[in-house]
């Protein structure tokens, strides 16, 4: 009994999670079948394709990989590159400490798939009244991770066979982002925060160009919210 | 296949590690049992926001501002989003008719 109702929960975690995946549906069906074909037209058939997207299971450096799959042997250069390329997710990981306690075996994997997409969505969505956090985020990760998959299957055993014009398809991930930006925005308190991380990361881009832009904009980030944390625990404050 | 099965596995287990890394990373340093610092409960509250802002930027890096058509595919995408979000606020909503008006600017006006 207590195991059917337990169910019935899970199904409707799922129910409740869905929705909100489906931005991250569009942009990583729409990446990942990008990531098949490209593997494909190096070389690499879709059995390849998806083990990465299982192991690696992160956007970028997955299509910078293929730069590092056509070249020269260099498994340490590609662990360092890994590193840079990714390390905006220490912060993630730092943002939902308080999030992923105590949520037992569940919390391995919402931390092995911590990717830009699922964080934004977990960070900003709560389960509804009643229903278990981890199960919540785990259907909104656990989906995401699907999409990632099946895109790069996809895309490697039927990418040729697309015959529609999917051109500015992945603008659905930028969108997404302007949407939770907004939604983060809604409340009051975060807005300093919301226009530091904008600034700097403007500010980085114009220094440091498109392609070094991240890892700057973060130390920056930190340091200037490091700066402003007593005037800004204020504006936490008076949100009461 | 420039590599061999063996060293491509090589690689792919290489960029695995080094994601992973980067993803378990807070949680070692922060472990469960411990009680966070104010220092990291104050960084959960503001890295969010302050990251969102990041990744908007971050997706519009690779934007031509000096050239035609300065951007105005992603101004005018993310100002429809942004106006549709304001004015309904249903989230699919806004990004299927961003995503929309972008595919339709990218492929016919700025094409």
């Amino acid at each position: 009994m207590e195991e059917a109702s337990k169910k019935g929960g899970r199904l409707f975690a799922l129910k409740t999670a869905f929705p909100a995946t489906i931005p991250v549906l569009t942009g990583y069906l729409c990446l990942g079948m990008a990531f098949g074909v490209l593997m494909q037209t190096n070389g690499y058939g879709p059995l390849w394709a998806i083990l990465m997207s299982l192991l690696v299971y992160a956007g970028s450096i997955q299509f910078l990989s293929i730069a590092l799959l056509t070249t020269a042997f260099d498994p340490l250069q590609a662990f360092l590159l890994s590193v840079m390329v990714n390390a905006r997710h220490i912060f993630y990981g730092l943002s939902v400490l308080g999030k992923y306690r105590g949520l037992g075996k569940i919390r391995a994997f919402l931390i092995f798939g911590l990717t830009d997409e699922t964080f934004s969505l977990v960070s900003s969505l709560e389960p509804p009244e009643g229903m278990e956090r981890g199960t919540f985020y785990f259907w909104i990760s656990f989906l995401d991770y699907l999409y990632w998959v099946g895109g790069a299957a996809l895309g490697a055993v039927a990418g040729n066979f697309i015959t529609f014009d999917t051109t500015g398809l992945d603008f659905a991930l930028t969108a997404l982002f302007v949407v939770l930006f907004l939604e983060q925005w809604k409340h009051r308190e975060n807005r300093p925060a919301a226009m530091i991380g904008v600034g700097c990361t403007i500010v980085s881009l114009v220094i440091f160009g498109a392609d070094n832009v991240v890892i700057p904009a973060m130390v920056l980030i930190l340091a200037v919210l490091m700066a402003g944390r007593k005037k800004l625990e204020r504006t936490e404050e008076s949100k009461v | 296949m420039t590599l061999t099965p063996v060293e491509t596995l090589a690689i792919i287990l290489a960029l695995a590690a080094g994601t992973q890394l980067t993803r378990w990373l807070p949680f070692w340093v922060f472990p469960e049992h411990k009680e966070p610092s104010p220092v990291v409960t104050y960084l959960g509250k503001v890295l969010p926001p302050a990251m969102m802002g990041l990744l908007v930027v971050y997706c519009l890096k690779g934007v031509v501002w000096t050239a035609a058509p300065y951007g105005a595919p992603e101004i005018l995408a993310v100002a429809v989003v942004a106006l549709l979000h304001l004015w309904k606020g249903n989230v699919l909503l806004s990004i299927a008719g961003g995503t929309a008006l972008y595919m339709l600017l990218v492929q016919t006006v700025f094409a």
